[in-house]
């Protein structure tokens, strides 16, 4: 019911369509690079063409070894996607899973992972992530989404929680356990589906912001190395180039922000349309 | 009373945790830091044996993780590999980074809160809109974007804001960075203000206080926007601490001798005790300000604070 009326009110909202068609295009690039890029990454670098602004034949113009810009952007579509969605996905199960225990049980369960959530919470992210990350030099893409996950589970959690609270002194869960329900059924099937719909709207916003913090990490110079593509790496690459050169900071960051943007609208609208008190 | 005591009781644990984290953290990395302290010289045993007890790189990490906790209340942060004070290698650099973080959270705090208050008061009108369209945009854009812009288009092209370093001193070498590190919280407070204004000004209260025939402005400034502050102080509170730690990436692009930076080029040149003693007292800063909420939110409420007592 909640999930019809949802989609009546999303249906109508040219916000919604934006973001999803944006975060389309961004899918499908990360998917099939090959079908929007004419070249491979790092492929037929050219260094005379160093820095060289769009013209005709490079859309982008050309980044600092010589290659053309608009492959390489395109490229660096799927670190971004994958680390984001990677990272939410796996913060999302640890916080529900979580979540579910503490708030159904109580008690030392309860505090135990309570005060586990206070300390991971109480990392600095960047300072944290770069810690790890430079103990371990090697890193590819998954060692990075293991180090956003670990610093990135707490806000789910405490959400999940709260809801759970929040859900299971209800009448219905009541019924259920005096028709003789287990825990582990009172959990899955009762507790879980009135109590995700918000853990799932802050996955979504959160999708954004862990591709701008993965961004931020690549940025910084501690995240993925060359010869791996992604878009904060490009701009960490060009950073002393800017002033001269903008189209190096302006199209990896149009990227970026239109896809980081999406999610975040995207999570805007659906909690809208969840949460029928703001209309 | 009770509330406060059971809070302090909470954050302890808490801190010891945090930092025994990050400091095994620290000292797990790979790598002898006597050895690269050396560089490609070979070392003699006997020197290592002696480098190695001096700084008790041989004792148990908690026994290590002990000792060195003793000191941070003492207000010593032990020294780095070459012998310098941590806290003397600190001392100016934290001005610079308080300086930098204090500038982005008043932005925050009297930008946002007044975005916050223009939209909520004319929800659904043209400032509403442009606000939220603006916010939105504002925390999609990473902050390191927004800083190299602001410092091409702003500092650079138009020539209003130095474009790096601290010459100028506060506040204008520590204007652009400040709005920069404080863009993203600036649009999460006007956010925040203006849902939780929207909210209020639906309540019974307000209807009574409309009633009763009180001025709008009182209504709104007396009544709703008291109670709607709340989650935005909790969230200003909060701040801080992130912005401390945040300042690293705007430090890198507006050259300022901060914290951030310093705690960057030690965590790549292996200088453990520079990284911990800067993560730890960063951990404090957050804990303690989490705190201060925490007790000022029963203060403004009284409600959590019975709840939970």
């Amino acid at each position: 019911m909640l999930a019809r009326d949802a989609w009546l009110e999303l249906r109508g909202r040219v916000v919604f369509w934006f973001s999803t068609v944006v975060l389309l295009v961004a899918v499908a690039m990360a998917a099939f690079p090959g079908l929007f890029a004419r070249l491979g990454p790092n492929e037929a670098c050219d260094l005379r063409m160093s820095k060289h602004g769009p013209a005709s034949g490079a859309l982008f113009g050309y980044d600092l070894q010589g290659c053309d810009y608009w492959s390489q952007v395109v490229h660096g579509t799927r670190a971004s996607i994958v680390v984001g969605v990677s990272v939410t996905v796996f913060a999302m199960v640890i916080s529900i899973v979580l979540g579910l225990v503490g708030g159904y049980y109580g008690g030392i369960a309860d505090a135990l992972i309570s005060r586990l959530t206070d300390v991971f919470f109480g990392i600095p992210f960047v300072l944290g992530a770069t810690v790890v990350l430079v103990a371990f030099p090697d890193h590819g893409i998954w060692a990075m989404t293991l180090v956003l996950v670990l610093l990135g589970w707490t806000t789910m959690t405490r959400l999940m929680r709260g809801q759970v609270i929040a859900v299971k002194d209800m009448d219905f869960v009541a019924a259920a356990r005096m028709l003789g329900a287990s825990d582990r059924r009172l959990m899955v099937r009762h507790i879980l589906p009135n109590s995700v719909a918000p853990v799932i709207v802050v996955a979504m916003l959160n999708v954004g912001n862990v591709i701008a913090g993965e961004a931020t990490l690549d940025y910084l110079g501690v995240g993925l190395q060359y010869p791996d593509v992604s878009w904060g790496l490009q701009l960490n690459i060009a950073q002393t180039f800017f002033a001269e050169h903008p189209h190096l900071l302006v199209f990896p960051a149009l990227f970026l922000t239109a896809t980081v943007l999406s999610f975040l609208m995207l999570g805007d609208v659906v909690r809208d349309a969840l949460d029928p008190r703001l209309r | 009373m009770r509330y406060a005591a059971q809070r302090l009781a909470q954050a302890i644990p808490v801190f010891f945790a945090t930092t025994f984290l990050i400091y095994t953290m620290v000292f797990a990395l790979p790598g002898d830091p006597i050895l690269a302290l050396a560089g490609d010289k070979p070392v003699p045993a006997q020197v290592l044996a002696v480098m190695r007890a001096r700084y008790h790189l041989d004792d148990p990490l908690l026994v290590q993780y002990g000792r060195y906790m003793l000191g941070v209340f003492q207000g010593d942060l032990g020294e780095t590999f070459t012998g310098q004070p941590v806290s003397e290698l600190l001392q100016d650099r934290w001005a610079v980074t308080a300086q930098l973080a204090l500038t982005a959270w008043v932005f925050e705090l009297v930008v946002g809160i007044g975005l916050g208050v223009l939209a909520g008061l004319r929800r659904g009108g043209a400032a509403d809109t442009a606000v939220l369209a603006g916010t939105t945009f504002v925390i999609a854009v990473p902050v390191f974007v927004v800083g190299y812009t602001a410092q091409i288009v702003l500092g650079l092209n138009l020539g209003l804001f130095p474009t790096a370093g601290t010459e100028e001193g506060w506040p204008g070498s520590y204007l652009l960075p400040g709005m920069v590190l404080g863009s993203f919280g600036l649009a999460y407070v006007a956010r925040l203000t203006r849902t939780s204004l929207v909210e209020n000004l639906r309540a019974d209260y307000v209807r009574t206080a409309t009633a009763k025939g009180l001025s709008r402005r009182r209504v709104v400034g007396l009544h709703a926007l008291r109670n709607s502050l709340i989650p935005v102080v909790t969230y200003l509170g909060v701040d801080f601490g992130n912005l401390m730690a945040g300042a690293v990436v705007t430090e890198g692009i507006f050259n300022l001798p901060g914290i951030g930076q310093q705690v960057f080029q030690s965590i790549q040149l292996q200088e453990g005790p520079v990284v911990v003693g800067v993560v730890t007292l960063l951990v404090m800063i957050f804990i303690l300000a989490n705190l201060a909420v925490d007790l000022l939110y029963g203060v403004l409420d009284p409600r959590i604070r019975r709840a939970r007592a």
